[in-house]
């Protein structure tokens, strides 16, 4: 037993403190398997009484090699890796992987699917934010909490499986557009959820944003400054919350997010509350623009007409010769892209989700970079929990909302 | 090219004889190993791109010289643009030099880098393996790595491919 300690010790030798050296301080293993941890990460903590002194992230616990396996793919048959990523945010996940392949091999998307992608990662953001509050209120004790934002949560997931037959794993969007048309009880769906939301996001800041118990424990913690979180590549709402107004939808807008008309919620206090003041807001906002979206989506087609890359619908297949080819061709050999390579970001609940594709002339891709957010939002952790305690620890990790699948890819 | 980032693309040429090529309104310089702790830093200080987006490799093995190519993007937020750096590198013990004193976000994805693709980053404060175990043999995303299918035995090759399987035998 102690052999493996001191071995550890060895390797860990550069990232601790002298004192840790001579025994002074304590090191204390936090996860892997931990709730606080959200997942599957492990926490080295050099700990002095109750203050952590240095924090080592130990990641890499759930890599399942998605970049190498969609490398030896087709196309269309990586999409359903990237569903595997972050799974809280399947269909934010989707659409970066469509848009990037879009992008590379230039085609277009008719209105009416751009409307619909719209719809649906703004519900997804709304349903990760949804977990982040109610995880987080559990890592400090609501319980209540937890059981609120699921209920609403599981409303969102109701309407996924409506439209994509499957609650999380939904692989809706494809290159070109969407898989099929929404049903007709859709509309009614999300109306109801439009009209219940509102009042279900006063009730959760009645139970929290006043609650002197919640401001103890969130205000003046894990402060982050501007320049430290661009130098260390944060994004999202974590990097709005130190008063950097960056936001994908606003800066660079796709998918036809200029039509929308909403705001971008910043903070300058850069506190674990700001962070939590700042996804309540975006609750509110992407409502608001899912409202938009759902009043302003036009009839027409949902897919592409460009049966180079495009599979032709079923019922087409029967009559037409040149269908049934096609269907053959891109489900066999799918479609080649060019020898190019593009770089293709989106504003996932966590900040910038971004896909490096690279072409090789022929159906699958010579190299797939997953730029995920969670990876750089969690490399700052170390660098903000310095000095608070190991309880604080807890609430600054539920802060800047990590899922693992995201980091490990 | 976007206007804006004509005078960005000029700074690098002019400073380091860079080259550069372009598709779908994104551009791409190539800059030397040695020369990129300055470009970076040449990019950030005065054309002001605050933010490292992605550091990652690209392997075209069994292509020799260059192997792979060393992928830094970047954002800047206060004008709005984005632009690429590639290194190529040779197959022979790839290296870079780190660019952490840079960017504090190169850290972990200079360790994957190095996980990854086995390129050395030459002065790293953390130089460990990232996502896969310590003891792990091999860097999963070279191309030459095989994906993990099970090699088909035949009556000719049996024992052969059997000898290096590894489950446990008695």
């Amino acid at each position: 037993m102690s052999q493996i300690e001191e071995v550890s010790l060895e390797k860990f030798k550069h990232l601790v403190s002298e004192r840790a050296l001579t025994g002074e301080t304590m090191l204390l293993n936090m996860g892997p398997q931990h709730p606080s941890t959200h997942g599957v990460l492990r926490l080295l903590l050099e700990l002095d009484g109750e203050v952590v002194v240095n924090c080592i992230p130990d990641i890499g616990f759930l890599h399942t090699g998605i970049e190498k396996n969609m490398e030896a793919k087709t196309y269309q048959k990586a999409e359903v890796m990237t569903d595997r990523l972050d799974y809280m945010n399947t269909m934010g996940n989707n659409l970066a992987y469509v848009m990037a392949v879009e992008k590379l091999v230039d085609l277009d998307v008719p209105a009416r699917a751009q409307g619909l992608r719209v719809i649906l990662t703004e519900l997804q953001r709304i349903a990760s934010h949804l977990v982040w509050l109610g995880t987080s209120g559990l890592d400090l004790a609501a319980m209540s909490m937890f059981l609120y934002c699921f209920r609403e949560r599981e409303q969102i997931l109701d309407i996924f499986e409506l439209v994509s037959g499957q609650r999380m794993m939904t692989t809706y969007f494809r290159p070109g557009g969407v898989w099929r048309d929404v049903p007709v009880e859709f509309e009614k769906a999300v109306r109801d959820f439009i009209k219940i939301f509102p009042k279900r996001i006063d009730e959760y800041e009645t139970l929290l944003t006043k609650n002197p118990l919640f401001i103890d424990r969130m205000v003046d913690i894990g402060y982050l400054s501007k320049e430290t979180a661009l130098s260390y590549g944060v994004t999202g709402p974590a990097l709005r919350a130190s008063g950097v107004d960056w936001d994908l939808r606003k800066a660079r807008p796709y998918c036809g997010y200029e039509q929308y008309d909403f705001n971008v919620p910043t903070r300058t206090e850069g506190d674990t509350y700001a962070r939590y003041l700042v996804r309540i807001d975006e609750l509110r906002e992407s409502l608001r623009i899912v409202e938009q979206a759902l009043n302003k989506l036009p009839l027409g087609p949902v897919r592409s007409e460009n049966r180079k890359f495009v599979p032709p619908p079923r019922s087409e297949i029967g009559v037409s010769m040149e269908a049934l080819i096609h269907h053959f061709k891109l489900w066999t050999e799918g479609f080649p892209a060019p020898k190019a390579s593009i770089y293709s970001a989106v504003e996932s609940p966590r900040g910038e989700l971004a896909l490096m594709l690279e072409g090789d002339g022929g159906p699958k891709p010579l190299r797939v970079h997953l730029r995920t957010p969670s990876f750089d939002n969690l490399g700052v952790l170390s660098e903000i929990v310095k000095g608070h305690l190991v309880a604080d620890l807890v609430a600054i990790l539920a802060s800047i909302d990590i899922v693992l699948g995201d980091i490990d890819r | 090219m976007n206007k804006n980032l004509e005078p960005v693309v000029k700074a690098i040429q002019d400073k380091f004889g860079a080259t550069y090529e372009e598709f779908r309104d994104e551009v791409h310089l190539f800059v030397k190993p040695e020369q990129i702790v300055e470009a970076l830093t040449l990019l950030r200080d005065e054309q002001e791109f605050e933010l490292l987006s992605a550091l990652t490799a690209t392997d075209y093995w069994p292509q020799e010289s260059p192997r792979f190519h060393v992928i830094y993007q970047f954002t800047s937020l206060a004008k709005n643009l984005s632009v690429q750096i590639r290194v190529p590198l040779n197959g022979s013990s790839p290296k870079v030099q780190t660019v952490t004193a840079v960017y504090a976000s190169a850290n972990w994805r200079e360790r994957e880098l190095l996980d990854m693709f086995g390129i050395e980053v030459e002065g790293h404060p953390d130089p460990r393996r990232i996502l896969m175990p310590d003891d792990h043999v091999g860097h999963p995303l070279r191309k030459d790595y095989p994906l993990g299918y099970e090699e088909p035995q035949f009556t000719f090759n049996f024992d052969e491919i059997d000898l290096r399987k590894p489950y446990a035998k008695e």
